[in-house]
């Protein structure tokens, strides 16, 4: 894939796109300091040492408000471009910028995060309920309100000793405080002070996260009992200490932002850390194939599976991260009786750090349908207590995990969330590798930015807060556990829906 | 308006049961005297009993009482029950005619055995089998619906307050060792026999009075195990809960109850080591079997009686107790009304089971 440059490299003027956003600097405030030139990776300012003045390039800009944050004199405001285009309903400003592109790169269109186009949010289509009169709510700060989850696999029937007492040995089970953990996101991807945050942040607030496919870094694995380590089709950084390092292991089969592809970090940012971690030389692109080469059907999965148990003696849950397909109920039906414990489900509007812009925006579903779908098959099935289920790829905030919850899933990945916590402005540009906030970015100048400290403790305070507006919700519908709340699809009801789109998503209409 | 059934009717409820210890005969009317002092917790909308020991000379035998639309539904029905039981007397529930209950569909009863090449042909347990007789009955014929199915016990109830329904049935004329009896408050307007309760599944018999906020939740657990939750009430969900757990899952009562009714996780943590490992164990196994949201039941079955209350205690039930009998009752009043000397009265614990067994009687 072709990586296109910004606007940069103008060769004719037929390339011309013109600045998304302009810098809107007061110069009554402006103070001629220099640190935004400082903290612009993208080149947007160039400062003048001897005049103290500031040239600003906007068509440099991504929009990541590190400037204006970072501005002493509060001079700073990152404002859309008055540029227009012609009206046109069928083609849109975004279609002739992105031909322009192409044309005059012949490149893949490539971007970061989750898609930016409007498709359909159905979590924002539904409602929860809350108890009156016949049910009495509760209220989670006089009441113990329970958020304790398990995920693994349950057995069909029950065993007892020869005293009469229950055997309460189980299948490997991982047992977080609150149903969120944080989603797969490599070193390499993200940098290490973001990962640092992420694995403090677990551990303080009793939960996983997840190294994505890039290895572990030697210095985490003290962190390891709150880690899942992912095992991708690159199978970089996989070797024995690893897969024994983590509380579960995630074959990553596919992720939500581009379904049915891999993966490539560019040689450019495999140098020292990054390289020793996914032991691959320095320089070299690490290239994740789109399949796995040893998985081309479920009984390799299989296969897979057993592997990594047997490696790990049994003792590690074994989760299946797939992304959110047309046939998703089927695939989880198979995954669910290949030996894995845990299916995770990606969304398609879920993020990434680089994805072909075509892919990531027309490929997969939304993660609310395919849940349902998924949830009902396992159950039709009557195969649901085999496994448990994650679902992710857009989880916005509390009300998005009771609904998420509701409609089966056993618990959330968040991963957008988590980095918009440690800064992330939303800029989309991670693909590009100068994350001015110190998050997508191998840059040491960069990546010290972040603290992991304070990063740690922003990420403990969203998740501590959404638990306790989760809390709350669940208190007004009458639940005092978070397993009464999980499938319980009554507590929902459809705002503006189709029959078609309740009925897979199992739900009734509001007034219904 | 949507019959029960096509539509979820939460309820309130009065909840009343009496057991005799040692085995001695109570008339069916203490039930009635009991249950119509909490007149005011009903609202004519649907009452309820259940005996047990009711039926000593056919106690081998599995005894259906069944409710027909009209007489058309009873032929398939009958048909279906020859080719698959051994039918050894059938005849309609003898009645009362009075003012206050009205609109009867047609009230049978049948005592039956399964035929023994069907059974075996099915490769089921008895129990199973019949148990799925009965859920085929009542999901696939129109205008039937088998609503007791137990041995030596029997269901009756009707669209009414409790105490008309028990006259109705003539329940003076029993003599049981347990009884069990449900006043109904539904928020809407069922119409139909059926949906009153106790419900039954076998001889475990349920009335409940609650909420639950996890039915969902419950419901769409239980139906993966062959269950049809076909009333859509609490009480129906409950019951299946515990026909799983105790019958298919080989729990004891006091092993539901933790269940159903699970200590807090911060209780789990303080017991010693052997007993929060079993009490993890299942609240994790069974997590989607945890009931939310306030309850009171009584579960009767043979030889024995339960009471069990929400992990919050959001409902009221008190326990009274002689030297020769137990009574459980969403209030005191109703003990009192008909035993007024009690050796012992107290209001268990949320979440903290009941069991009284007959003397000498063996575990479920």
């Amino acid at each position: 894939m072709t990586e296109l440059g910004k606007n940069g490299a103008k060769k004719s003027p037929l390339d011309f796109i013109g600045q998304e956003f302009e810098i809107d600097c007061r110069k009554d405030r402006c103070i001629g300091c220099g640190i935004c030139a400082e903290q612009c990776s993208n080149g947007v300012f160039t400062y003048n040492r001897k005049e103290r003045s500031i040239a600003i390039d906007d068509s440099r800009c991504v929009c990541c408000h590190r400037c204006a944050a970072m501005c002493p004199a509060r001079a700073l405001t990152v404002v859309r471009s008055r540029r227009a285009w012609r009206e046109n309903a069928g083609w849109r400003g975004s279609d002739i910028d992105e031909i322009t592109r192409q044309a005059g790169t012949g490149g893949v269109l490539l971007g970061s995060m989750g898609t930016p186009k409007e498709y359909p949010i159905y979590w924002d289509k539904m409602l929860i309920n809350a108890s009156q009169v016949t049910n009495p709510s509760i209220d989670p700060l006089r009441e113990p309100m329970e958020t304790r989850i398990f995920l693994g696999k349950k057995p069909d029937q029950i065993r007892r000793k020869p005293d009469g007492s229950i055997d309460t040995g189980l299948p490997p089970q991982l047992s977080a405080a609150l149903p969120i953990l944080f989603s797969g996101m490599s070193y390499g991807a993200i940098s290490y002070p973001a990962h640092l945050a992420l694995a403090k942040a677990a551990e303080r607030l009793g939960t996983f996260y997840n190294t994505g496919e890039g290895g572990l870094h030697q210095d985490f694995y003290r962190y390891g009992a709150h880690t899942i380590v992912q095992v991708a089709s690159g199978r970089f950084g996989v070797h024995r200490d690893y897969l024994e390092a983590g509380a579960a292991i995630e074959i990553k089969i596919g992720q939500g932002a581009k379904p049915g592809i891999g993966g490539h970090l560019p040689g450019l940012k495999i140098v020292g850390d990054i390289s020793k971690t996914r032991m691959i030389p320095e320089g070299t692109d690490a290239i994740s194939p789109a399949p796995h080469h040893d998985i081309y059907s479920i009984e390799d999965l299989r296969q897979l599976v057993d592997s990594l148990k047997e490696a790990t003696s049994y003792q590690k849950p074994v989760i299946i991260k797939i992304a959110a397909v047309h046939n998703v109920a089927a695939i989880a039906s198979g995954v669910a009786r290949s030996g894995a414990d845990i299916i995770a489900i990606d969304g398609f509007r879920g993020g990434t750090g680089a994805a072909p812009v075509r892919i990531r925006d027309n490929v997969g579903i939304p993660i609310e349908l395919a849940l349902a779908s998924v949830d009902a098959r396992l159950r039709e099935e009557g195969i649901r207590n085999r496994i448990s289920i994650l679902a992710g790829g857009s989880i916005r905030n509390s009300a998005d995990v009771v609904k998420a919850i509701a409609l089966g899933a056993d618990a959330v990945t968040i991963a957008t969330g988590a980095l918009i916590a440690l800064g992330c402005h939303l800029c989309r540009s991670c693909q590009q590798g100068s994350c001015n906030w110190g998050i997508a970015t191998q840059k040491p100048e960069l990546a010290k930015r972040l603290d992991p400290e304070e990063g740690a403790e922003r990420l403990v305070r969203l998740v501590t807060a959404w638990n306790h507006e989760i809390k709350e919700m669940m208190g007004g519908m009458g639940i005092n556990s978070i397993e009464a709340l999980r499938g319980n699809r009554a507590m929902l009801r459809g705002i503006g829906l189709s029959r078609k789109e309740l009925d897979i998503l199992g739900i009734a209409h509001a007034g219904e | 308006m949507k019959r029960e059934g096509e539509v979820r009717i939460p309820s309130g409820c009065a909840i009343s049961g009496v057991f005799s210890r040692d085995g001695g005969a109570i008339g069916g009317e203490v039930m009635i005297r009991s249950i119509e002092t909490m007149h005011g917790r009903s609202n004519g909308l649907g009452g309820g009993f259940a005996g047990y020991g009711i039926y000593p000379q056919y106690r081998e035998y599995y005894a259906f009482h069944v409710f027909f639309d009209d007489a058309a539904a009873k032929e398939p029905f009958e048909r279906f029950l020859e080719r698959h039981f051994d039918v050894v007397n059938l005849s309609k529930i003898p009645t009362r005619k009075i003012p206050e209950i009205v609109g009867e569909p047609l009230i049978w009863r049948y005592f039956v055995q399964p035929l023994p090449t069907r059974l075996s042909a099915s490769q089921l347990d008895e129990r199973e089998y019949v148990v799925r007789c009965v859920t085929r009955i009542n999901t696939e014929m129109e205008g039937a619906y088998v609503f007791s199915c137990g041995k030596n016990m029997g269901v009756f109830k009707a669209v009414g307050y409790p105490e008309d329904v028990g006259r109705f049935y003539r329940l003076d004329e029993y003599e049981g060792t347990c009884w069990t009896a449900h006043g109904r408050y539904p928020t809407n307007t069922p119409g139909w026999w059926g949906g009153a309760h106790p419900f039954s599944i076998l001889d475990l018999s349920i009335v409940h009075n609650g909420e639950i906020s996890s039915y969902d939740a419950n419901r769409r657990f239980i139906e993966m195990f062959g269950y049809k939750c076909s009333l859509l009430t609490d009480t129906e969900v409950i019951a299946y809960l515990f026909d799983y757990l105790v019958r298919r899952q080989g729990l004891s009562l006091e092993e539901t109850a933790n269940v159903i009714a699970a200590p807090f996780w911060s209780t789990i943590e303080a017991k010693p080591k052997e007993e929060r490992e079993r009490l993890t164990y299942l609240r994790n196994v069974f997590s989607g079997l945890l009931i939310t949201g306030p309850f009171s039941i009584l579960v009767g079955f043979e030889g024995g009686m339960m009471a069990l209350n929400d992990r919050l205690k959001l409902r009221s039930m008190v326990v009274g107790e002689t030297e020769s009998r137990v009574y459980m009752a969403s209030e005191e009043c109703a003990i009192r009304a008909v035993e007024p000397n009690l050796d012992r009265v107290w209001s268990p614990r949320g979440g903290e089971p009941v069991i009284v067994r007959r003397n000498g009687g063996e575990e479920l």
